[in-house]
């Protein structure tokens, strides 16, 4: 039998664990210090914050929240290769990528402590998808909004996030589909972070790597090293630039670890060992960017000190504007289901208005 | 000069009407482009306006609705055809999850001007899957309206307000009588109130309430009653949710007496929400139980039972018969 089609998956990887440059040049972006300092300011900001969400659920002051512990290199990394016109459709776990967007830390905490006024981005996020629950259903819509663009013929993208377990999804696969044949500029970011809830990635797939899932689609599709903030710049740079020039979408497997449990309301020592977190840990983002800094002599303990304490000054600020954040009027329940109130449902609102008097 | 069309024809005039005079709607689907459709409902529009703007999708319903979404929430008006109503399920969750809150979740931030037309209904012998008349479905659905035409001049007028919404619509075509009649439709770009029933007949000793495919039986009843001398208030839904119950109470607390006529199957359905409505809101003003005839709780039967199936003009008569005879 002759062979057709042949098909090949990159893997990029340019910081080893200790923060060494694996090739000989790096991107021009990671000698920039402003730059560099950005991306490790953000990834800090993220750690700090969800760090605090959690503290804040576990004492009774936030609901359900889903830690994004590990995987702030990939959200960052990914968010701050976005134009400002970009449009973001996350899961539901990637606040670091919305920081980059301009997204509040209040608006988050406000939105995991239920209310709906955490979605209302402004500044570049303004036209982001909200958190999407329904797993990988945000390929879909974000195909939908990649293919406006198209239309359009604007020189904009479109990045849709989604997890490993998300690659099991009829929705996944359609969008890809529609990526493929419509050319669109989308990037699809799988964060592989190894555990949807309590299954291993071996159960989910029998394939070697979530990036070839693309190629059925006839989308290209690459590996990168999910804790290396450099690598994860360099290749969401190239896929962005490609789906705004409109040489069509990419499909970016960001191989991580979720350190965390999956929520909350999760306990993942039920279902895997301590031994593979303590491994997972030792590659972790944070050490390798921080050694590569100060390999370029702009970080040190006391600049770190110094963010630490703006970190938790900023924190506070959110906690405290999400804290003094007014409830909830019963009236906000009724009054976005439509442009214009239907009769109906104005009857609706005037009863539950009276019962909450 | 008359422009006398059917119903499909009135939807593809406004479909038209809306591409010509608004270049943020596009209309995609399977087999909708060089094909027209499998019921020719896009005839014509690709050639027209070009592939940009009326084009082909792979075959993936959840797709299609999709892209309905996502292209609606970055300013343009999309109109997906689902080629059959009975495919529409693996696009739901999209509905159900995204379109219908889009507003809601966002506190306005984003919305959904979105039109997802299907032909639905049965009665034209079609083959499984095919004839299903699932409309509580989304009726059920808080944030997505209903619209289901019963004429070419109301499905012309609804469509081209369908479009025009600002928030998500699901607009059912009742294939049945895709081509059914003629009727004098100027394409003049005028669209019909949404949220808004149509009184088809006025009279004061019954009401009769019915939508899309239906309606046709239920107007043969009516005048098959006035023969009789009953004369029936016959009155068309047109939108199905938000629905315009301020028309119906009215009229039931002229004539006392309500029969609501739909293929939908009857447990659950939009005939019940209304017969709880009007006993809600006019119970003291009824003369006789309320009636509701409906299709059956059962699996829509292939071809052979389907007018069985359907509501007919006699077991309509009955349900009118009996409010009319009925001794309080």
């Amino acid at each position: 039998m002759k062979t057709t089609a042949r098909f090949e998956i990159g893997y990029e990887q340019l910081l080893d664990p200790d923060g060494k440059p694996m090739v000989k040049r790096l991107p021009a972006f990671a000698n920039d210090k402003k730059t560099m300092l950005g991306l490790y300011k953000t990834m800090s900001l993220t750690r700090a914050f969800d760090t605090r969400a959690i503290a804040l659920q576990r004492t009774g002051k936030l609901g359900t929240y889903a830690s994004c512990l590990g995987h702030e290199a990939t959200h960052v990394g990914v968010g701050s290769a976005m134009a400002e016109d970009d449009v973001m459709a996350p899961s539901y776990r990637e606040y670091g990528a919305q920081f980059t967007r301009g997204v509040k830390p209040e608006q988050i905490l406000g939105y995991w402590g239920g209310s709906e006024r955490g979605n209302v981005y402004e500044g570049p996020a303004a036209g982001d998808f909200a958190w999407c629950v329904p797993i990988a259903s945000q390929c879909l819509y974000s195909a939908g909004a990649a293919l406006a663009f198209k239309t359009r013929g604007e020189k904009r993208a479109v990045v849709v996030f989604l997890g490993d377990g998300g690659t099991s999804e009829g929705a996944f696969y359609e969008g890809l589909n529609a990526a493929g044949v419509w050319d669109l500029p989308m990037v699809f970011v799988i964060v592989n972070n190894r555990w949807a809830i309590s299954v291993p990635l071996a159960r989910q797939t029998r394939a070697e790597t979530l990036a070839q899932k693309g190629l059925a689609a006839g989308v290209r599709g690459v590996q990168v090293d999910g804790n290396d903030i450099i690598a994860v710049r360099k290749v969401a740079d190239e896929a962005l630039k490609r789906a705004r020039e409109g040489k069509g979408p990419t499909v970016i497997e960001a191989l991580t670890y979720r350190l965390s449990d999956h929520t909350t309301a999760d306990d993942a020592t039920r279902y895997r060992e301590a031994k593979e977190v303590e491994a997972a840990q030792r590659k972790e983002p944070f050490v390798r960017t921080r050694k590569y800094l100060e390999s370029l002599g702009i970080w040190d303990e006391k600049k770190e000190k110094a963010l630490v304490a703006e970190n938790k000054k900023t924190v506070d600020a959110a906690v405290k504007a999400y804290q003094e954040a007014e409830r909830d009027s019963v009236a906000a329940m009724f009054d976005h289901m439509y442009a214009e109130l239907p009769d109906s449902l104005r009857e609706q609102r005037e009863a539950a208005l009276r019962e909450a008097e | 000069m008359a422009n006398r069309i059917t119903l499909v024809e009135a939807v593809t005039q406004a479909l038209a009407w809306e591409l010509e005079h608004d270049e943020s709607v596009v209309a995609f689907g399977q087999d909708i482009g060089a094909n027209g459709g499998v019921f020719r409902a896009t005839d014509g529009l690709q050639k027209r306006f070009g592939e940009k703007r009326v084009f082909d999708t792979p075959l993936a319903e959840a797709m299609i609705t999709g892209l309905c979404v996502g292209m609606s929430t970055q300013g343009m008006k999309p109109v997906g055809e689902i080629q059959f109503s009975g495919f529409m399920y693996p696009g739901v969750d999209q509905l159900i999850s995204h379109a219908s809150r889009m507003r809601n979740r966002t506190r306005g931030r984003l919305s959904c001007p979105m039109v997802l037309r299907a032909p639905y209904g049965g009665g034209i012998h079609a083959p499984e899957h095919h004839s299903e008349s699932m409309e509580a479905i989304y009726a059920h659905t808080p944030g997505l309206r209903v619209v289901i035409p019963s004429s070419p001049r109301r499905a012309y007028g609804l469509l081209l307000a369908a479009i025009r919404d600002p928030d998500p619509v699901v607009f059912l075509e009742p294939k049945r009588i895709y081509r059914l009649t003629k009727q004098e439709v100027p394409d003049d770009g005028e669209a019909l109130p949404l949220d808004t029933c149509f009184v088809l007949r006025e009279g004061g000793d019954v009401t009769l309430v019915s939508w899309g495919a239906m309606m046709n039986e239920t107007l043969k009843a009516a005048a098959k009653l006035a023969e009789e001398g009953a004369e029936a208030e016959v009155i068309d839904l047109g939108t199905i949710k938000p629905y315009d119950s301020e028309t119906i109470l009215e009229s039931v607390e002229r004539t006392g007496r309500l029969v609501i006529v739909a293929e939908e199957p009857r447990t659950a359905g939009v005939a019940a929400e209304i017969a709880a409505e009007v006993a809600e809101k006019a119970l003291y003003s009824l003369l006789a139980p309320i009636e509701r005839v409906t299709g059956y709780d059962t699996v829509m039967p292939l071809f052979q039972l389907e007018m069985s199936y359907l509501p007919s003009v006699e077991r309509i008569l009955g349900a009118a018969r009996r409010t009319l005879e009925a001794k309080r």
